[in-house]
């Protein structure tokens, strides 16, 4: 019996893209295509096309039994499409992949609840779907119905049920599966804070009995915490694998030009953003120049440019902070500050600049991620780009530099200590009075 | 690396994806891996279908009900059709209980896997299953109409012949001609969404073809009857008839015409499927 959960050669998915876009057909066109229908009807044959895309293209990696691999990279970049390839649901275009045990998905949690039907009545459907033999749903019910906290409507239809209350039994009756191979999507990224803890949990337990695990999350604390190797992932292809830290690493910073400011494309806008139209982030140095490092001795500035095609009221602009290892520095609105909360309660149309100052002697030494938020409390939210631009901040000068080593945290402050010499003490007394 | 001690060690098994081309095996092993879900999805069809409904199962009993009075009235009192000495309720009843299972295939199954889309681009199963749930789901409202039926035999001291020991196997002959359309036209309704359309224009047209109010030896000229048998369901009906009610029994010929006829679909829709199968996915 090898220890290779997972091998995959050379797999690749392509796609037709526009499939259903009418072309002119002209009556040659017509009388011919009508003449081989019959043959094309039974070979599934769609129009053909030279619009097709390699969601996946020559990707190639190992898993060993037992390993935990996240799987990271862009929306669009193969990943979800490469777990379903995994996962059987589709087949692949190319290539070769051999699965070595029971492999179970967690790519949607509720697949196949039936509205209709009791908390109990769709456990036992979801759990035979999910691959689960009728004695083992049996066995692990009451398991399922305590993890899932809905015991008291246990048998009312689903279709009553709160939306957190579906996840949670949804992800109860997944989570209870016991393949061999477990592939996780994203799963984790709906819910509430306190149903993402559960599910982070409830992983690391499957993670730590030894099952081969296969991850893909945007959440990259996730990652780091539950995977020790990570893929990443680039318009179908496979352009890293490395220990986690180091491949969150490069996923946070490629990408980002080395130019201190970062423009966004009209394509990167989601229709939901108007009247709010971001235009761009930039770092600059107290000169005023835009940079792409900056000093840890000197404030750093950071502004958001945009523009609003109406007034808005409520509107708050705002950073992220991020370290490279996706911990989360701070996040700080240009309307946080009680005044200015007053002042602009309502912003007209017009082009804006927001612009902040970082505290000289706050930032360790290292790269950091600013994204960008704008949105209105509650209501909605316009823009965000949690990963749009980094820049390196640079300890010369920075306290405690006189000794060459590393701090660790994000933050180095320069804080004013005092020694303070109490009592002299008699050479060689080691207690003090 | 710790133990891992699962409950139960299967010797290990090893599956390859790599594309497929052309005709590919059925892969009944596989399909019998996954019976608990044929029950389960099975289950929950039926369930689902009576749920908030007033009458409940009494649906299944009120619509061929309900077809028999129209048929009776319009070839009975109107055509005045004969039917071989058998009571004119019974005659027909009988033959819409076959007919009713193989037309709730057509147009369930034609739509099940569109209706079944979110599991099947979610989770691994063989994707036979699915159509052939919804076929079985009609099996319950066969069942239910059996035994109507029964009570309508015994309120017009309507006795069985000997015949009736062949009742099973026109009863696996039903199941089969339903199941062969109904894969045929699950997996064809994937590719063209207009096939589900013009179904129900098809069903009835083709209640008209089978003999359901009539019978085929009175109506249909000796010459056409091998013709005439080419429409599978007149061997189903036929021979339903003649195991469970003893009337004439249909030529031997025109049962092995319409006999072959589905088992050729049976089989057929089946490997056809397969070969779909691979699109099934990126196309519902």
């Amino acid at each position: 019996m090898s220890d290779i959960a997972i091998r995959a050669e050379n797999l690749g998915k392509q796609y037709r893209i526009g499939m259903q876009i009418e072309r002119y057909r002209t009556l040659r066109d017509s009388i011919v295509d009508a003449a081989k229908l019959p043959a094309r009807l039974l070979r599934g044959e769609q129009d053909s096309g030279n619009n097709t895309i390699w969601a996946l293209d020559d990707v190639s990696f190992e898993v060993r039994k037992g390993e935990v691999l996240g799987v990271i990279g862009r929306n669009g970049a193969g990943k979800s499409t490469l777990l379903k390839i995994l996962s059987r649901v589709t087949e692949p275009s190319a290539g070769y992949a051999e699965i070595h045990g029971r492999v179970g998905s967690l790519l949607e949690v509720g697949t196949g609840f039936h509205p209709e039907l009791t908390g109990r009545e769709n456990i036992a459907l979801n759990g035979a779907i999910l691959g689960m033999k009728r004695a083992e749903i049996e066995r692990k019910f009451d398991e399922i119905v305590e993890f899932s906290g809905v015991s008291k409507f246990i048998d009312t239809p689903v279709k009553r049920y709160s939306s957190g209350m579906y996840l949670r039994l949804a992800f109860a009756v997944a989570a209870h599966m016991e393949p061999e191979i477990l592939v996780v999507d994203e799963v984790l990224a709906v819910g509430d804070a306190e149903f993402q803890r559960k599910c982070l949990g409830k992983m690391s337990d499957v993670a730590s009995q030894g099952r081969t695990v296969l991850f893909v999350s945007h959440n990259m604390s996730a990652i780091l915490r539950l995977t020790q190797e990570t893929i990443v992932l680039e318009k179908g292809k496979l352009v890293m694998r490395a220990p986690s830290a180091q491949a969150v690493d490069y996923y946070l910073t490629s990408g980002f030009a080395q130019t201190g400011e970062h423009y966004w494309q009209a394509d990167e806008m989601p229709t939901d953003a108007a009247p709010f139209c971001p235009i761009a982030l930039r770092v600059r140095n107290p000169a005023g120049q835009i940079v792409d490092t900056a000093r840890s001795l000197e404030p750093v500035i950071v502004e958001v440019e945009y523009s609003l095609s109406a007034a808005i009221s409520g509107l708050r602009v705002g950073i992220y902070l991020m370290s490279t290892h996706g911990e989360h520095i701070f996040t700080s609105f240009d309307t946080d500050d009680q005044s200015r909360y007053e002042r602009y309660t309502t912003r007209p149309a017009g082009h804006y600049t927001s612009r902040c100052t970082i505290p000289a002697d706050l930032l360790n030494e290292g790269r950091y991620i600013i994204g960008m938020n704008a949105s209105s409390f509650r209501v909605q939210r316009y823009f965000q780009d949690e990963y749009a631009l980094a820049f390196t901040v640079d300890a010369a000068g920075a306290p405690g530099m006189q000794w060459l080593e590393p701090r660790m945290g994000a933050i180095r402050p320069r804080l004013d200590w005092q020694v303070e010499q109490k009592d002299r003490l008699p050479a060689g007394r080691m207690d003090a009075a | 690396m710790a133990e891992t001690t699962l409950t139960t060690k299967p010797p290990e098994e090893v599956i390859i994806l790599r594309p497929s081309r052309g005709w590919i095996a059925l892969n009944l092993r596989d399909l019998w891996r996954y019976r608990e879900l044929i029950y389960f999805l099975t289950w929950r069809d039926i369930k689902v279908r009576y749920k908030q409904t007033v009458l409940g199962a009494g649906w299944a009993v009120l619509q061929p009900l309900l077809n028999m009075i129209v048929l009776s009235v319009i070839f009975g009192s109107f055509a005045k059709m004969s039917t071989g000495g058998i009571p004119r309720p019974i005659f027909t009843f009988a033959a819409l209980l076959p007919w009713g299972l193989f037309s709730k295939a057509l147009s369930e199954a034609g739509r099940s896997m569109l209706s079944n889309r979110s599991m099947i681009t979610k989770i691994y199963f063989p994707r036979l299953i699915i159509p052939l749930a919804s076929v079985l789901g009609g099996t319950v409202d066969f069942a239910i109409q059996f035994v109507i039926l029964i009570g309508m035999m015994f309120f017009y001291n309507f006795a069985p012949t000997p015949a009736i020991l062949i009742l099973p196997l026109f009863l696996f002959l039903t199941l089969a001609t339903a199941l062969g359309f109904g894969l045929w036209l699950s997996a064809l309704n994937v590719l063209y969404r207009d096939i589900n359309y013009i179904l129900p224009f098809f069903t009835q047209l083709w209640l008209l073809i089978t003999p359901v109010a009539y019978s085929a030896q009175d109506v249909v000229p000796p010459e056409w009857q091998l013709v005439y048998a080419l429409n599978p369901m007149v061997g189903v009906v036929e021979g339903f008839r003649w195991a469970l009610l003893g009337a004439q029994a249909p030529p031997i010929e025109t049962l092995l015409v319409s006999a072959s006829i589905s088992i050729v679909l049976l089989v057929t829709g089946m490997y056809y499927f397969r070969r779909m199968e691979r699109t099934f996915a990126d196309l519902v």
